[in-house]
Formats: structure tokens, sequence, C-alpha cells
């Protein structure tokens, strides 16, 4: 898996990180996070950078599907995980249903929030869709059965993607339609879910 | 942040032997804390064994009947879990009432029980701190401590447990298991925080170069109904400033079993053991609630700004206890 | 195709229809760049270290060691950095901040002043080596403590006079059959746009280039060449996209020292502040404490009214909060008193942030109305209609347009306000007590000189250029929307370039004035092109190109009290037994001027809204009084709200265009937070039967606080 380049106390190694499907092998102080990585050496800036310290989810990224905040992700500690960033989430020109959605009903404004809160929708979306419930569910005991995705729900789930502009409201809208789109796609060719997935 | 060495274990004989006796030296998990404090310069480790990769991720029951965790289980398989959420509700609750969706897909629950402190002093390295250097002095005392401890502390450090999850597991009577190259060890949650005194630099009961490996809940049907309420300046994303797991079981309008764990009142979650004795046996109803959190917070210590804590967890507690036995009702 | 091509049959008007960002698909794809995010061949990083006194000298920088640590590349600091010139007046009128001319001297006026800046070849290298350096003060005590009877109160101008008076006060308040006479505070606050400041700057062919995240190239421009004695044609900035500014994203100190040392290393240095970092250097909100008293007859009309307010700033450069001037705007009375004072202490100096003194300001003023209501047991929405002036209250000035009474009765209707039980703890819904509150908002409308050039090229596509700032605020859209209308084109067929210096002076983002300025500026460039381009002459390959400058236009201007106004309604739920406050629900319906986007400028109101929510339940700064520096400096520690604390929010508008403005535009950037906070105060005293006059609402505080709604056996 990783190769490491010196066996005594060593404070870099050549890690290969696997980003949007496509593999990056570069030398990495141990200290650099995902975030910086990203960022500063592999040119994919669409992570933000907001705080740096699990505070605001602006550098959220999907490790192995599950929304991740990138800053308190070392890198050298990526290694082996799928790594996708808000320059894979689209399938070539084609937009993914959330970022279409926030497009459509303007879930933003500055922009820079943006990346971090479309991949937590992505992983807000999986997770609602495998039954997790959240702290807002009034009933978590599993015979309960799964809650709605409603405004409610959406607005818990989303609360770790802080936006200072204030969008929240479309963001909001912009969460239920992509929801609603997986959900009607789901539903009309049941095979159809890996590929909104 | 310094610069350091790095190592993946693989298995947890290899992993307590990485870690052997270097004070230098941190497992790392979700690092969700861990790097964070390593920024702001708190933590300077020379090395850091990930323990990630250890086969410690499942949530099984035991033959008793309770529940075996391992430590590098996410907080959000924690709560997602069926049986968590079938067996000890406010468990879930706790954990979903912690941090955020990506925090609580990092952290592991080892990590979360070692989590330190968010006091604004001991996370500012230009400031004095007797946790984080030992004998420099505590600020909070006479500065900013509105949600500062008002159980257990001392002159020393009046700083809180930012835990959700290890309130719930101590209402609970988790144990915590942990590895050492002598062996295995375990400790009941209730001893593995260590009192502060004048050493608030020492957290907990876990001998030098031990590795957390789970936590055991035994078998509790009081725990199916129970309910973790979290108060915090924000309706999300936000550190207690209070909360309350709870659990209560009434049969013919009599308290038979109950649990009460409080936290951000505290260095460590807080088992509300003089409260769950006047609870047991007596009528089930407000009156007895009230009674119970008097009994518990007569030991409380309320600092200039942070006495407002004991009005929430009494109205917490009798809330709570209300809206259990409503639903036992039901 | 070279003949002229703008249509002049079939274009329906764009301006006023919904369009989705020209940008957008950049922001949500993470292809838009933001300041930190232009590669450059040979970057260097600088991280600037930051005083850990409040007050003192520094004796020493042991540099030695630091400059050992690999990769470092340079130490700045007061001993070897550039000399500036700080001797100037800005684009905005105003003298430099000394806290961004970096490294001149060895004092220290702050806790967070910035010392030294360590470059190296990494960011990680220069983080740990700007931690590792070691400086020596000598300390000397300091006072950070901001109280209503501080005896270095003195009153400041700022951007308008500090103190206003007419009529007898005492006597009217004596003469009046109810009064009300309350003290209100607000916290410390701070901007925390999502984007950290970040520049990086070089030098390319002799000419110096910042790209930098800010709300204003032109402005930027002249404070560096006027800091570095450089020609302003010298010096280039760039900030295509901005992520967030709310006043906070002028001339700081990381472009400063950015520029320093990209001229010592002779390669380009970027330079971004941490989120700690920047509670110290980018500026806040001065924490105020106000007095307002109001007199009035039985019927609610007001016969005086004093507002005061007290803010602090730092010892090295003045600014005011100016929160006593929203009261010579909103309500006249006989005796009609206002002041807004200063102190001067040893914290970092606040600067403007989002509605600076109407913010504040109109919190005090319409919680007071709100107490005057309920005094007088008099509606609050009537009592605000009985009390319309006619002309400024202070100015005697007409108003150019005042549609607040308008905006009350739209809102009033739409939120059910008749249906409304005016005495205070009535409505419950399980554990949570239910109430609703209102209050009014203006803020100043105005445009300043901007210059703008419009292309029309061979095949038939059009481009703007202007030096506008997109900081979230869809100016880039919209002044698309408006070249479009003046061109008489689809949108489509036209680019907007903005945020570029090398486009010419124009105004920044800011005081709500930059879409109105850049629209002027736009319509009168686009709207001369299509004149030219209709007498039928060729395009030439270089295609032509019109340039405008409204300084002559916008200095014709007759005075006149010129606002948006708008009302703010919203519903609260309190649970008395844990002090937690939540908005169930928000309206607020504005009289802003022709709103150009409607999609974009709705957004725009409710992030104001959010504001005030932010601002009435979570933000505050705590500064501690033993080391004078903030304590919890980072977004756990300082509360902006979530999604969870945002329900929705409804925000709208009645028909308001200014006649005297070429497209129609008020300005919508401020006026949503202004009366937001007062709104949601006054829902919390209707649901509780408790007022609360200092901000923010914590639930310690709805716990701690007598009444109803306290814990009386606390």
């Amino acid at each position: 898996m990783r190769k490491k380049q010196l066996m005594a106390l060593s404070t870099s190694s050549v890690i290969t990180l696997k980003i949007n499907g496509e593999k990056h092998t570069l030398p990495v102080d141990h200290r650099t996070t995902l975030l910086d990585a990203l960022r500063e050496r592999l040119d994919l800036t669409g992570t933000k950078k907001g705080c740096d310290q699990g505070q605001c989810g602006a550098c959220t990224v999907l490790l192995d599907g599950r929304r991740s905040v990138a800053c308190l992700q070392l890198a050298v500690t990526a290694e082996g995980r799928e790594i996708t960033t808000i320059e894979g989430v689209a399938d070539g020109e084609r937009l993914h249903p959330v970022q279409q959605a926030f497009l459509e009903l303007d879930g933003y404004q500055c922009g820079y929030c943006t990346p971090g809160q479309i991949c937590a929708a992505i992983g807000v979306i999986e997770e609602h869709a495998a039954g997790w419930p959240s702290a807002v569910t009034e009933d978590v005991r599993p015979e309960a059965g799964p809650p709605d995705l409603t405004a409610e729900e959406i607005r818990e789930r989303m609360s770790g993607n802080l936006c200072r502009c204030g969008a929240y409201v479309s963001i909001v809208e912009a969460v239920a339609r992509a929801a609603q789109t997986r959900q009607d796609a789901a539903t009309a060719l049941p095979d159809a879910e890996e590929a909104v997935a | 942040m310094r610069e350091f060495d790095y190592q993946r274990a693989h298995d947890v004989a290899g992993a307590v032997a990485l870690l052997g006796t270097d004070p230098d030296t941190r497992f790392l998990g979700g690092g969700t804390n861990l790097v964070d404090l390593m920024k702001s310069g708190v933590e300077r480790p020379a090395r850091l064994v990930d323990i990630r990769e250890l086969p410690l991720d499942d949530v099984e029951s035991t033959p008793e009947g309770g529940l075996r965790i391992g430590a590098t289980v996410t907080n959000a398989d924690l709560a997602a879990h069926p049986e968590v959420r079938r067996r000890y509700p406010a468990l879930a609750q706790a954990v979903l009432a912690g941090a955020s969706g990506q925090l609580r897909n990092m952290a592991t629950v080892g990590g979360n029980l070692l989590q330190r402190t968010r006091c604004g002093y001991f996370t500012d390295v230009t400031r004095p701190c007797n946790k984080r250097l030992p004998g420099s002095g505590c600020p909070a005392v006479q500065g900013e401590h509105h949600n500062h401890a008002i159980l257990g502390a001392s002159d020393h450090c009046v700083a809180v447990h930012p835990s959700d999850m290890a309130v719930a597991l101590t209402a609970f009577d988790a144990v915590v298991h942990f590895e050492t190259a002598d062996g295995p060890g375990r400790l009941p949650l209730a001893d593995f925080y260590l009192p502060v005194g004048d050493t608030p630099h020492r957290e907990t009961a876990l001998p030098p170069g031990a590795l957390i490996t789970g936590v055991t809940l035994p078998p509790a049907p009081v725990a199916a109904r129970s309910r973790y309420r979290k108060v915090r300046e924000r309706a999300s994303y936000a550190f207690a400033i209070g909360s309350l797991a709870a659990a209560l079981d009434i049969r013919d309008g009599v308290v038979r079993d109950a649990r009460l764990a409080f936290g951000a009142v505290a260095s460590r979650p807080w088992r509300a053991l003089a409260a769950e004795r006047v609870l047991v046996g007596a009528a089930a109803g407000a009156e007895a609630y009230a009674a119970a959190a008097d009994a518990e917070l007569a030991a409380a210590r309320p600092l200039p700004h942070n006495g407002y804590k004991v009005d929430l967890m009494r109205n917490l507690v009798v809330a709570v206890l209300s809206e259990l036995a409503e639903e036992a009702a039901r | 195709m070279t003949a002229a091509t703008t249509e002049t049959a079939a274009h329906a008007p764009v301006v006023g229809t919904g369009h989705t960002r020209i940008e957008g698909r950049d922001k949500v794809t993470g292809a838009a760049r933001y300041a930190a995010e232009v590669p450059f061949a040979g970057l260097a990083h600088g991280w600037l270290v930051l005083s850990t006194v409040a007050r003192g000298r520094i004796r020493a920088l042991d540099t030695d060691r630091v400059l050992a640590m690999p990769g470092v590349l340079a130490v700045l600091d007061h001993r070897n950095a550039l000399r500036l010139t700080t001797d100037y007046t800005g684009l905005l009128g105003t003298r430099p901040d000394p806290t961004c001319a970096v490294f001149q001297h060895d004092r220290v006026p702050h806790l967070g002043w910035p010392v030294a800046l360590v470059v190296a070849e990494t960011s990680e290298q220069a983080r740990e080596a700007a931690e590792a350096l070691v400086v020596h003060y000598e300390q000397e005590p300091h006072d950070i403590e901001l109280t209503a009877e501080h005896p270095g109160a003195y009153p400041v101008d700022g951007h308008m006079p500090a103190v206003t008076g007419k009529g007898d006060l005492e006597a009217g308040l004596a003469a009046s059959a109810v009064v009300v006479d309350a003290e209100y505070t607000t916290p410390e606050e701070h901007h925390n746009p999502m984007e950290p400041h970040a520049a990086t700057a070089r030098w390319d062919g002799g000419r110096l280039e910042v790209i930098d995240s800010n709300q204003g190239v032109t402005w930027v421009v002249g404070e560096l060449a006027n800091l570095f004695s450089l020609d302003p044609a010298a010096v280039r900035v760039r900030s295509e996209h901005v992520g967030g500014g709310f006043g906070s994203k002028g001339v700081r100190a990381h472009q400063v020292a950015a520029v320093m040392a990209a001229t010592l290393l002779q390669r380009p240095v970027r330079v971004v502040l941490t989120r700690r970092q920047m509670f110290s250097l980018a500026g806040y909100r001065s924490p105020t404490t106000q007095r307002v008293r109001l007199g009035a007859g039985p019927d609610g009309r007001l016969v005086a009214l004093e507002h005061r307010s007290i803010s602090l700033t730092s010892t090295v450069h003045e600014f005011v909060e100016p929160s006593a001037a929203v009261a010579r705007v909103m309500y006249d009375a006989d005796a009609h008193h206002t002041a807004n004072r200063v102190v001067r202490l040893d914290v970092p100096t606040p600067t403007w942030m989002r509605a600076p003194g109407e913010a504040p300001g109109s919190f005090a003023l319409e919680a007071a109305l709100d107490e005057l209501a309920e005094k007088c047991g008099i509606d609050p929405v009537e009592l605000r209609l009985r009390n319309e002036p006619e002309r400024g209250p202070v100015s005697g000035l007409p108003f150019a347009g005042r549609n607040l009474a308008a905006c009350f009765r739209e809102g009033a209707r739409r939120f059910g306000w008749a249906d409304r039980d005016r005495r205070p703890r009535q409505r419950r819904d399980g554990r949570w007590l239910l109430g609703t509150g209102t209050a009014a908002a203006s803020f100043p409308s105005g445009a300043a000189p901007s210059t703008a050039t419009a292309t029309a090229h061979p095949d038939g596509t059009f481009t703007v250029r202007i030096s506008a700032a997109d900081i979230g605020t869809g100016a880039r859209t919209a002044l698309g929307l408006v070249a479009a209308d003046a061109l008489q084109v689809p949108p489509d067929r036209i680019r907007v370039r903005i945020g570029d210096s090398d486009f010419g002076p124009a105004m920044i983002a800011g005081g709500s004035m930059g879409t109105r300025s850049w629209s002027w500026a736009v319509k009168a460039a686009a709207g001369e092109l299509r004149e030219r381009l209709a007498l039928g002459a060729d395009i030439p390959p270089e295609g032509v190109t019109v340039r405008s400058d409204t300084t002559e236009a916008i200095g014709s201007l007759a005075p006149a009290e010129r606002h948006s106004f708008g009302a703010q309604f919203a519903e609260v739920a309190v649970d008395p037994a844990t002090g937690e406050v939540r908005v169930r629900r928000m309206l607020g319906i504005f009289a802003a001027g022709r709103i150009v986007n409607p999609l974009t400028a709705r957004n725009q109101f409710r992030g104001g809204m959010i504001w005030g929510i932010s601002m009435a339940l979570h933000e505050e700064a705590v500064r501690d009084r033993a080391s004078g520096g903030p304590v919890g400096a980072d977004l756990a520690g300082y509360h902006v709200a979530t999604h969870a604390d945002v329900p929705h929010i409804e925000a709208d508008w009645i028909d308001d265009t200014d006649p005297e403005d070429p497209v129609g535009i008020k300005g919508i950037g401020e006026i949503g937070i202004v009366g937001a906070a007062a709104a949601v105060a006054n829902a919390v005293w209707h649901a509780t039967g408790v007022r609360h006059r200092s901000l923010p609402i914590r639930p310690d505080r709805v716990l701690s606080a007598p009444g109803p709604a306290g814990a009386p056996d606390a």
C-alpha cells in the first residue's frame, strides 16, 4: 500500500491518492492535510479552506463515499481510500442533480462554501437513503422506520456546513429537490440508483 | 505543527508495540480532535501511529444481551446501528447530537472518549492553562467561564468534557477495554476519567502505552426507554452547555429503575447517582424528578457566570423524565 | 459578420426577471478560483506572527533560529521591512488604519498586532516557523473594557456628524404621557466571511500584481500605491471571485506583508489569514452601549427622542459605529437628540460591518419602539405608522421615496399580524412559548462615481468591463442584465468582466452602493455604444469600445433623504426550561428600489435577515480582560447561524423604482439585517413577557433573566 521511503523516523512519504478515479503519486510532508494536498499540490482548488479546524464544512469531500472534512484528514492517512471532490461529482458535462439544483435555485451567494455544501448534500441524501436517523428524528428506533427527509431533517443534517452569506433557505430547497430527483429515479428505474449515487 | 513520523498499524499488538512507552507518540484515529490540536500547537507529537485500519470496527451483541463496540467504529456507524438504536436509543441520540455529519463519519468511539476540552484557554497556546501546561494557572476561573463546570471542578481547572457520546455511555455503565504490552485490561467508564484535583493534566486512568480496543455496554432493559437532550447556543453543530442522558422504568406509578448522566457540567461525563437513588422507589412525578435533580445539584459550586447551569440541569431532569414517563404511559 | 447587430424590435427587458448566476456553473463545479487558488511557479508562503500581549513594545525577536529552519526564506519585522507612507487619504475618504502598515515600529497597540511575517517554501514550513518565532515584549498595562460611563468617551463624526440636536429634551420627556428609558447593548461581532482573507503578490514586468480577495480592486490599488509610493498605474489587483466580505475585505495586513515579501524575495508570495488571525486582523463590529429615551403622548406620537451610542476603537485609528444615526432617518420629535461617541482602547480597530450603525442602532431603537407600543397599549405596527415623518427629522430634506408604510401594510397582511394578541406570553406549543415581533428597517441609498467600458465585437457579442466585485451579491449577473437592456440584446450575448483594476476606477462593493454605482456606469457605456452602432458603422476586428464615467451625473443629484426601507416580522419559540430560542418564521417586505434580478435579490435579502437572526441569538466575540485577547476565536467559539437555526424565510418587495437612478436601483445589500434582530428580540418579549436588551439572547441569559421566563428560584 504505502511506500515508505525511510525506515527510521521520517517526516515525509511518497503516497498515492485516488482522487475522482484518478491516481496521483506525490511526496508529502506528513503534516500536509488532504485539503492542502488537494489545493496546494494537485491544483484541485474546488475544495475550500474556510477554517482549517473542522468548524465550517467548506472542505467537505467524499471519502469512500462518505462526507468528511479534508482539513482534519492528513493526506498520508487518505492513501488507499476513494476520494471524491467537487471536481469529480458531475458526470462529464452533465451536472450532478445536487449541482443542478444549487444552480437553478440559487443555493449560494459568494460560492465559497458551495462545493462543501454540495458534497455534504450528496452524503446527506445517501445517508438518508440508507435509513440513518438524525438529531431531530423523533424516534430513532429501527422499528419507527426511516424519517421523511423534511426541511427540518435537511437543516439538521446540513448543519455542518456554514454559509455566512445566509443562502440557507435556497440550499435547503436545492437539497430537497435533488433528493426528490434521486427518489424518483430510484422508483422509476431501480437499477438507476447507482447512476445517481 | 512540528514534523512527525507516521506509521500505520495493522493489528492491535502491532499498534501497542509501535506506540511503546514513547511519550511523544500518539495513536491517530479519525483525527478530528488530534489533528486540530496539532494545528493549534496543543499537541506536538513526534510520531503518529494510525490505528484506523485495526479490526476494531464492529458493533456486536454480547451473550449477556449487551453490546460490544469496537474502538474504531465511527460515530456515524454507531448511531446508525440498529441494535444501538433499539436497545440504547439515548446513545444513538447523543452521538447524533454531536459535531456534524462529516465529523461523525470520521470520528471514532475510542477517540471520542479521549477528546480534550474545548475551553478557549486550553486551545490557545499563548494563554496559561493548568491542563495544558501544569502550574501555569487557570484564567477561566476569573475570566470567560459561562460554559464551564459546576460540578467536581477545582481551583486548578474548571473545564468541561465535550463528549455527548460519553454521557450516554456513562448512564449505561459502559466499560472501556484496552490493550497494553502486558496484556488486556478494562476500566468501568465511571473510573475512566480522573478527578480534577490539582492534576487537571491527568485526565484518564488508562495506563501508559494503552490502546483502547472497545467499549462494552451491559444489558440494561431500562435503556430501551431512554433519551438524550442537549442544550447548546445554536440549534446544531455546537458543543453542549448542558445535556442529559436519561432512562426511566415506571411500573404502577413507581420508578423501578432510572439512569441519569449530565454533560457539559464537569470535567467528565457526570453520572447522577444521587439523583438516581432519590428516584428509584419514588412515586413517579414532577415532584420526585425535581427532588432527584436537587439531590444531585446540591454539590454544585457554580462560578460567577455559570450559575444558570444549575437551573438548566434541574429543568432538564424534570422535563426529560416527564417526557419519558408520558411516553411510557402511551 | 461586421455590421452593427443590436436588435431594436424584439428585445424584451430582462432587468426585473430572474436569472441564474453567470458564474453559477463555475461555482457548483469548483472551477471558480478564489484568491488563494491561482497557481504561480515559484510560489512562496508567508505566515503572519501576531503579538501575544495587548500593549507594550517589542524588545527582541529571535529570528536566527527561525531562519535556520527547513524551507524558511525570510523573516520580515520592524527592523528590516520596507518603509511605508501612511500620510494620505484613500478612495473612501479615510486615512489608512495603521494596522495594515505592517512592521513600521516596535509599538504593540493590541493583542494580535502583526509583528512579523515568516516566508517559507511550503505553507507547513511557514506555519511551523512562524509559531516557533519567539518574540520578547516589554509589556504595559492595558484597558480593553467598554463601559457606558467610560471617562474617555468623545464624539466622533465618521462619515456623518457625531451629534445632532433640536428642541428641549428634558422638557419634552417631562411633558410626555409615556416615557421609555432603556439601555441596550450589542457585543463585538465579526464578519467571518467563509473565504479567509488571502493575497498573492508578485512583480511582473515592472508591475506589481496582487491576486486578492477584496470588495474593490480600485480601492486596494489606491491603498497599495500610496503605502508603497508607487504609481497607481504600476499596480494591478485582481479579484475575480470573492468568498464574502461584509465590510471586512479592504486593505489589511496580509496584502501589505505579501507585497513586502514579494519585493524582497522577487518571487510570488501568498499570505492567507487563519480563521483565528481574522479575529484580530480583519476588523469587526464594535460592541455598543446605547441609551434610548422616548417620550410620547397617549396616542403614541413621539414628543421627545434621544438616542446615544458608545462604541470603541483602537488607539491607532479612529472608527465610529454610528448607531445613533438611525433615529435621524426613522422618527421625528420636537425634541430630537442623537450622539455617537467613541472610546479608545487597547483593541484592534473595528470597521464597517454589514449595515454599520443601522444594525446595532436599529436593534436599540426598534426595541425601544416596541416597549413604547406596549406602554401605550398600541399595536407596534400602528405605532410606527403614526410616527411616519414628512421630512428628514434632522436634515429637514424631503424623502426621495419613503415607502415604509406600504411595507408594513403588505407585511402585516402576509404575516397574519391582524390576528395577533398584543399581550405577551399567550401562546404555547408543547414546551415552547410562542411570540411574534416586528421592526422597521432603513438604509441609505447612494451611488459613487464609476467607470465602465462596453465593447461590441464583430461576431455580434459584447463585452462589458468594470472594476466591480461580486462578493456574492450577484453583481456580475445583474450587470449583464443591465447591459442587455441598454444594448437591447439577449444577456447570453454579453460577457461581463469584473474584478480587475485595469478596467478603470469604480466603486467598491459596499454601502449597498455597488450594484447601483456600477449599473449606472454600465448602462451609460452600453447605451452610448448602442447609439453609436445604430449609425451603422462596421465593427473592426478589435471591436468598438465606449467608455463611461458617472462622476458628473452623480455629482449633480440634488440633496435629499435617500433610503431603502423595510418591515421585518418574526415568530419565535422560547423554551423557558432551557432558555433556547428558535425563530420559526420570518418575513421581510422591502422598498429598496428596482430589483434587477429577483432570484439573487431574494437570496440576498434573506441573507441579511439571517444575519439578523444570528445577531439576535448567536454572535458574540468574548474578549479576555486579563490578556486583552479574544477567547474562543474560531467558528466553534464564535457562533454564526447554521442551517438548523434558520427557518423558511420570506423576503419580498413592493414597487419602489428610484426615479433619479438610470436603472431605478436603490441598493439591497444591507437593509435585510436592519431591524431583523429587533424583530426577533421583540418576538422573544411577546413570547415570554421578558425584555432582553442585551444581545445575543443566549440560553443562559434567558434562564438568568428576572421575570416569568427566568428561573426565580435560582
